[in-house]
């Protein structure tokens, strides 16, 4: 009888190179049937997926515009990981940063953007940390697993926003449409190029993706975050404060989400509306696995996640398939390269018996 | 208010509890086999909202409410086994495999959703399950007992489920493998396998959960329906130290708070109602933070096995 | 007939030879000790015998027969069972449950006819069972007379315990020799490893000894003593490294422990109202056989661990109840036996060195790579350590990854250096180069806890030997006066 035996391996360093690119084809075979079933030329699909938004300035800022929010979801995961700290509640931060920011706008008047748009970053920080405190408290203290309370806590954001919208935040102009008032002139986000969506929260993205870089890499905090995240034991043997240093990541993480929910408001939507993330915090979380928690390859990869977003649009548009064809891609892109990552460490062998 | 009006009052929120608690059970009982043996399945969610999903579609298709829960448990059993290739043949992380696999399922959902129907206006519906009269209709009790056929199937389920995992070769597997896959290794039982089979097996317990959804409570199929239940489920587990018999009550608690919202609110209570629908998730934090320090999850829990 | 003949075996790993040539008889009716130091090659012969382990050549013959052994399946088969201190029961199923496991008929667990065929083997074999207990709630003797009934629900007629008393307190190890006693009665043929030599001259009939992957004799309980078996265990020169002889005395006590008791993570009693004192200068060695607790004595003075009571004072103060990074900062080295608990794999060789004192390398929260790379330079060079500071530590040799912990705990000069079997597993070269480094300390004025169970290490730096036993210190004895056989009767628990 024939059987197999998985063997631990390291594949050569060619095979290494191959598979990131094996998974990427990979996917792309698998995304062709599900179009071809539902009655889509794959190969027509995949020029609108993947060359026509790069082919035209318009689509291409627009790719710009959709990776701004994923550059800072995937760093401030990336950052927690990094920690050890498994925060799957980007999501609600980044919401509760959108919510800070709507209210914000509605203060803050009649100053210069200068002032307006820091206040507002701010502001999205600390609700975002805010929102990020009470897992990473029970994390610490009690020990309570943060992915299911982070989680939890993304629905409760929700039914937050809800409550404002419905509620104290209401307006009227657009009945079907909940939305708060619009924010002020002085928050609303420079444009970078005028008459386009691209607006500074794009520069101010790559700024914290460099700054979250030089923290992990050339500061003592960042060096005893990545002691804790990769040897949780050693790090305590050496005299590191673990708790203290999962604590501060946790909120960094949680404030950095926020920041991109307040950029949205700011930048995008100028009002905060339901809607407002769509799995923003999740695509994140896909992001940072997928960066092995190094911050400056979270710009590629939110960049492609971006055309992937803007692809999805661009192939709804031209051929009519819904637009979670882009969630399709990107939840089968992780699980492939997630695989794939394994498939390397081991090999399958034939046992004869 | 008089005596009566409490009474229907407390009749009505039972009743409602029975209700909105059935998904909850059924997604605990798939998500203990995982676990019992040793996965932490993250991909409950997405698998109950695949299984509300197909249930729905294969049912509006056909006709046939029961072919859509069928369809649907396939579709389950067929998620956990994606679920096993990933942590249990390559040995994946657990956590980030199960969101994965959460994520790729909704979006399948959402996708297939749109290919159908198309952007509605309103959501599709269709004549879903009708509650089961045990009990005459003028009996006040008779509004507890009027439940569908698949809320008094999950509530016998909890003792059948008992009797499979504490009566059953595969029960014993499941529970050994979570505890010491070496023992198991040992006494010459393929780990990989019985851990399989708990994954498909509580897939298809979720994917039910799902379709329940779908096709009784609601009788619709709407764009974020599952609402975060999966993770509660999760939740839940943890609160019942890993124990079947407590399911329940995890269960009715926060099923429970979530029908206790809708009663309050057509009470005229003057609080806003969204306090009382993120009531439930901050109850399930809360019981964790209690939880916290004396669980006991499955030892071998998180941890490929390998044979060294 | 011999219930159990091993012909010539031999069994390599790579460079090491576990076993050569050894031959081992083993009588039907009779308790056989296989007896030896760590790494004589006791286990790793027995696992040949059990199936775990293939010989690179050499025969197995059980009553007679000749027999291929590729398997535990295979070698239970055979009617071969083993008992080793890791149980492989499910602690959260019954005795029944957990007995039943290996069967593979029926949907359907018939829990009833399972405890009737377990009552009727225990009354057989006269081993008291209790089937509908959880294995949780069973004491470590009875969990281990479980791993024993296991072997005989099975149909075992060859019994091999490896270091059975190790887990058990006193009471259960009278259990344990009355019940191996009965099976011995009814024919069983039973192999005890062990390194006890009062157990081993209580319970066994003929005892063999390894020492160094050979067998150096077989010999009966009644023609030999304690002190003779344990030259056979024990029995070489030593060679090498040796301390010099001081002449001035040091008296200044550096390191007071009295009365440390602690318990350690399965919550049996590891430390039992330990005393002793170091003084300044002086190198402290610590022998014993693995498991009698200096690993929890090492990670308590370490601050891993929390003691149950007891005091330890150093220079004055107490530390018993220090965070690591509180001993870091009073001047103890500490270089622990586990590597990994100690150095975060994925990162560098520099990052590793500077981890216990990051914050001299911090200039405003910034991180000086300059005077890191400058420092790591400059101990790689003293320490000779082959590698480049962004080399990654996994990446290192055994030898070189222990210089450098050395290097990082050195070159702060501590006053106290913790070491746990600081060359096990390493090459000659580095094994001498750390030894002298120790040495080099100890003369600077740093007093040395040294943990070995590497008898020649001891006795090559020590200024006096202390033998620790189930948690207790034997005696502490000045090394000029300790001889080998003292010391390997003293580790094997025997009394004075």
């Amino acid at each position: 009888m024939i059987k197999f035996r998985l063997e631990k391996h390291s594949s050569p360093y060619w095979v290494r190179i191959i598979i990131p690119f094996a998974a990427i084809l990979v996917t792309f075979l698998i995304t062709s049937i599900i179009l071809m079933v539902s009655h889509v030329n794959p190969i027509e699909a995949f020029y609108y997926f993947l060359v026509e938004p790069l082919s035209a300035k318009a689509s291409l800022i627009e790719v710009l515009v959709k990776s701004t929010p994923l550059f800072l979801t995937g760093v401030a995961v990336s950052l927690a990981f990094a920690s050890g700290y498994w925060n799957i509640g980007a999501e609600g931060q980044l919401i509760a940063g959108a919510t800070a920011g709507a209210g914000i706008g509605m203060i803050v008047q009649g100053v210069s953007q200068w002032v307006g748009i820091p206040i507002m970053i701010i502001g999205g920080f600390l609700a975002g940390a805010l929102w990020a405190l009470l897992p990473a408290i029970l994390k610490v203290k009690l020990s309570v697993d943060e992915i299911v309370t982070t989680l939890l806590m993304n629905y409760v954001i929700l039914y937050l926003v809800s409550f404002l919208l419905n509620g104290p935040w209401k307006t009227t102009t657009n009945p079907g449409w909940p939305q708060s008032p619009e924010i002020s002139l002085s928050t609303t986000f420079v444009k970078l190029i005028p008459k386009t969506r691209l607006h500074i929260g794009f520069v101010i993205a790559l700024v914290i993706i460099l700054v979250v870089w030089f923290l992990l890499t050339k500061t003592k905090l960042g060096y005893q975050m990545r002691a804790s995240g990769i040897g949780r034991q050693a790090a305590y043997f050496t005299g590191i404060n673990v708790n203290r240093t999962i604590l501060i990541s946790a909120l960094l993480s949680g404030g950095i989400a926020g920041i991109a929910g307040a950029a949205e408001v700011g930048g995008i939507h100028y009002h905060l509306i339901e809607a407002l993330s769509g799995g923003l915090g999740y695509t994140g979380i896909i992001i940072a696995t997928l960066s092995a928690l190094n911050p400056l390859a979270v710009i590629p990869s939110a960049l492609f996640f971006g055309l992937i977003e803007t692809g999805a649009r661009s192939v709804s548009r031209a051929l009519g398939t819904p637009i979670h064809l882009g969630g399709i891609v990107e939840g089968m892109l992780l699980l492939i390269i997630l695989g794939a990552f394994l498939f390397q460490e081991y090999r399958i062998r034939r046992v004869k018996k | 208010m008089t005596d009566n009006s409490v009474m229907i009052i407390i009749v009505g929120l039972i009743a409602a509890t029975l209700r909105v608690s059935t998904p909850l059970i059924l997604g605990t009982i798939g998500e203990l086999f995982c676990e019992k043996s040793g996965v932490l399945n993250l991909g409950i969610e997405g698998t109950m909202v695949i299984g509300a999903f197909i249930g729905f579609t294969v049912a509006d298709a056909t006709g046939s409410l029961w072919t859509g829960i069928l369809v649907s448990i396939l579709a389950g059993i067929i998620a956990g086994l994606l679920m096993s290739i990933m942590t249990v043949w390559l040995g994946v992380n657990q956590h980030v495999s199960g969101l994965g696999i959460t994520l790729f399922l909704s979006a399948i959902a959402s996708y297939g959703y749109r290919l159908v129907y198309g952007e509605p206006t309103t959501p599709p519906t269709l004549d879903g399950f009708s509650v089961v009269s045990i009990l005459p209709d003028n009996l006040l009790v008779s509004r507890i007992t009027n439940q569908y056929l698949l809320t008094y199937i999950a509530l016998l389920l909890i003792p059948i489920i008992w009797f499979i995992v504490n009566k059953t070769r595969i029960g014993l597997w499941i529970r050994a493998v979570g505890e010491n896959p070496e023992a198991v290794d040992a006494a010459g039982v393929n780990v990989y396998w019985t851990r399989t089979i708990a994954l498909m097996i509580g897939g298809g317990f979720m994917a039910l959960a799902g379709s329940f959804l779908s096709l009784a409570q609601l009788g619709a199929y709407t764009y974020g329906m599952i609402a975060g239940r999966g993770w509660v489920c999760i939740a839940l587990i943890i609160f019942a130290n890993w124990q079947p018999s407590r399911i329940l009550w995890g269960a009715f608690l926060f099923g429970g708070a979530s029908a206790l919202q809708l009663r309050l609110q057509s009470l005229g209570i003057k609080v806003p109602y969204e306090l009382f629908l993120s009531l439930p998730y901050l109850v399930t934090i809360a019981a964790l933070a209690l939880a916290g320090r004396s669980v006991t999850s499955p030892s071998s829990m998180l941890k490929p096995y390998r044979r060294e | 007939m011999n219930a159990v003949e091993m012909h010539n075996i031999t069994k390599t790993f790579g460079d090491l030879t576990a076993n050569n040539q050894v031959n081992f008889t083993v009588a039907e009716g009779e308790i056989h000790a296989l007896l030896g130091e760590n790494g004589a090659g006791k286990t790793t012969l027995m696992r040949i015998l059990y199936g775990l382990y293939q010989a690179d050549s050499g025969e197995i013959y059980l009553h007679d027969h000749k027999v291929e052994i590729s398997s535990p399946n295979d070698a239970i088969k055979c009617g071969v069972g083993m008992v080793t201190q890791h149980f492989t029961l499910v602690s959260n199923l019954t005795v029944t449950e957990n007995l039943l496991m290996s069967e593979r008929k029926g949907f359907l667990l018939n829990i009833p006819d399972g405890r009737e065929r377990i009552l009727t083997t225990a009354k057989k074999f006269g081993i008291p069972i209790q089937p509908d207990t959880l294995v949780k709630h069973l004491s470590v003797g009875e969990k281990q007379r479980v791993e024993i009934f296991k072997a005989l629900f099975r149909n075992a007629r060859v019994l091999i315990m490896d270091e059975p008393t190790a887990v058990l307190v006193p009471q259960e190890i009278d259990q344990l020799m009355e019940t191996l006693q009965n099976l011995r009665s009814q024919g069983f043929a039973i192999i005890f490893i062990s390194h006890k030599l009062n157990e081993v001259m209580t319970i066994c009939d003929r005892i063999t000894v390894l020492r160094d992957g050979e067998m150096i004799g077989t010999v009966n309980k009644k023609d030999v003593t304690q002190e003779e078996l344990a030259k056979m265990m024990v029995g070489r020169e030593t060679f090498g490294i040796s301390r010099e002889s001081r002449k001035e005395e040091q008296q200044q006590i550096i390191l007071d422990v009295k009365d440390l008791s602690a318990i350690d993570k399965k919550g049996h009693l590891a430390l039992n109202n330990i005393s002793f004192n170091i003084k300044k200068g002086e190198i402290l060695g610590v022998a014993g056989v693995s498991g009698n607790g200096q690993s929890e004595l090492a990670q308590a003075l370490s601050g891993m661990l929390k003691p149950k009571s007891g005091s330890v004072l150093f220079k004055g103060k107490e530390i018993s109840k220090c965070t690591p990074a509180e001993i870091i900062k009073v001047g103890i080295g500490r270089i622990p036996e586990e590597r990994n608990t100690s150095v975060v794999n994925e990162m560098t060789v520099a990052e590793n060195i500077v981890m216990e004192h990051i914050d001299e390398f911090t200039d405003n929260g910034l991180i000086n790579k300059r005077k890191i790379m400058e420092i790591c330079e400059k101990l790689i060079a003293d320490f000779n350590i082959k590698a480049k500071p962004g080399d990654r530590i996994r990446t290192l040799s055994g030898g070189n990854m222990q210089k450098a912990l050395l290097a990082r705990v050195l070159y702060r000069k501590p006053e106290l250096i913790i070491v746990s079997q600081p060359t096990r597993g390493l090459d000659v070269g580095a094994t001498e180069y750390i030894r002298l480094k120790l040495l080099e300390q100890a003369k600077m004025g740093a007093a040395v806890l040294l943990f070995s169970e590497d008898l020649d290490e001891i006795f090559a730096l020590s200024d006096r030997i202390a033998v620790i036993y189930e948690g207790r210190i034997m005696d502490i004895i000045p090394s000029t006066k300790a001889t080998v056989e003292q010391v390997g009767l003293l580790m094997a628990g025997a009394s004075k």
